[in-house]
């Protein structure tokens, strides 16, 4: 939805809609009471139409370049309750092998949206950390060194302000399964393969495991 | 020391707080005080369709034998209307670095802000009924008072922001007061629109 007082060009914009919409519905009034009914009903529709429907422009497509030694391998993992998974990080050890690899984890601060639209984020991203910390922990113990951070709640913006910094060769997302995951319902998959045109690997880990 | 450690100790009182909202704090309570403030308006209209529908005269409405002042009330709405274009020049004054426009701007906003008021307390003062006559009375004082309430809130705001900005407060880069007032006016405009639109001319 595209909010009318967001700002106050906004507000100065849909005042000025609303003194032509008035206009409108008045003069329609004073011709026939119904007529002016039926014109408030169509200025709502087209209000509604306008204020709801109006969908940000989808990013442009981002190149994603290879950053670091030619022999290297940068692999970007976005994942938050699946980072423990045994599979995300059987994945991670295969994908280390043999190369010389760079990993970043990445586990976005999930939080409510009543807390998200209220900036109380602290225990979001603390419970982030204590997961991410975790995964670390247990990738190092199976050899592989890699670096966490606690991204943005939205996945894809996560992955976006990742890649600033971390020129990555391949991007694993890690979710549940279809019907156990809210990425998966949302497309955050597909749609970081239209946003981003590095390699993305999608990682199943079954709840519990 | 790290230039960071020493960053941090020069730090004093709570961290930084994280901010996921991508919309300003400031700007999200004036929007949820608009949203809230939509829906006490809301319930007035409720009260005031109520009384219009189960009116036996609705034929003629006003129900006889009330009069309002149409013209008037629309010279009123003209004023107002004005006073938004006069606040939207002010806060494009000072995104370009303007102070005397931003100035300007709002001493106009006030003055019209003003005499808006002025000119309702002469209308309720010679319109001829009081809030006790018939529940069509209630709702109209009820509406109408409901909104200069808000003109008078609005005012002070802005009063407040045309104290400051007349003190140097504001620059092209820092004028959130200004665009907060901003939108409350904007929206008690909006507000008067529907207000003056439904009980005076619908």
């Amino acid at each position: 939805m595209r909010n009318p007082f967001r700002s106050e060009a906004e507000a100065y914009r849909f005042l000025l809609l609303t003194i032509g919409a008035f206009t409108l519905i008045v003069a329609a009034a004073f011709v026939n009471r119904w007529l002016g009914v039926a014109v408030w009903l169509l200025v709502s529709a087209a209000a509604v139409q306008f204020y709801f429907r109006q969908r940000p422009e989808l990013p442009v497509r981002a190149h994603v370049e290879h950053v670091g030694p030619e022999d290297e391998r940068r692999i970007l993992v976005i994942a938050n309750e699946t980072l423990g998974g045994e599979s995300l990080r059987a994945l991670i050890r295969q994908r280390a092998e043999g190369v010389s690899e760079q990993v970043l984890v990445v586990c976005p601060a999930l939080n409510s949206p009543v807390r998200h639209w209220a900036s109380d984020e602290d225990g979001a991203r603390a419970q982030a950390q204590a997961r991410l910390d975790a995964c670390l922990e247990a990738l190092a113990q199976a050899g592989v060194q890699a670096r966490g951070e606690v991204g943005d709640a939205d996945p894809l913006q996560a992955i976006e302000d990742a890649l600033r910094t971390f020129g990555a060769d391949e991007i694993v997302i890690s979710t549940h399964p279809e019907g156990h995951s809210h990425w998966l319902e949302r497309g955050v998959v597909s749609h970081a393969r239209e946003r981003f045109d590095a390699t993305i690997t999608h990682v199943i880990v079954e709840p519990g495991l | 020391m790290s230039a960071h450690t020493e960053a941090a100790e020069q730090h004093h009182g709570p961290p930084t707080a994280h901010q996921s909202s991508r919309i300003d704090a400031r700007v999200l309570g004036m929007f949820l005080f608009i949203a809230s403030e939509a829906m006490l308006f809301g319930s007035f209209f409720t009260a005031y369709f109520f009384v219009r529908v189960v009116n036996p005269t609705a034929d003629a409405w006003p129900p006889h034998p009330f009069q309002l002042p149409v013209f008037v009330a629309g010279v009123n709405t003209a004023i107002l209307v004005t006073s938004s274009f006069t606040m939207h020049w002010a806060l494009q004054s000072i995104k370009r670095g303007n102070r005397s426009g931003l100035k300007a701007g709002l001493a106009l906003t006030i003055a019209m802000g003003l005499s808006f008021l002025l000119t309702q307390m002469i209308e309720y003062a010679h319109i001829g009924f009081n809030t006790g006559d018939r529940a069509f009375a209630g709702v109209f004082f009820g509406l109408t008072g409901l909104h200069g309430a808000h003109v008078f809130i609005g005012l002070t705001l802005l009063t407040v922001m045309a104290v400051r900005a007349f003190r140097g407060h504001f620059t092209a880069d820092h004028h959130h007061g200004v665009e907060i007032a901003g939108i409350y006016w904007h929206f008690v405009d909006i507000m008067w629109i529907v207000v003056y639109a439904t009980i005076y001319l619908l």
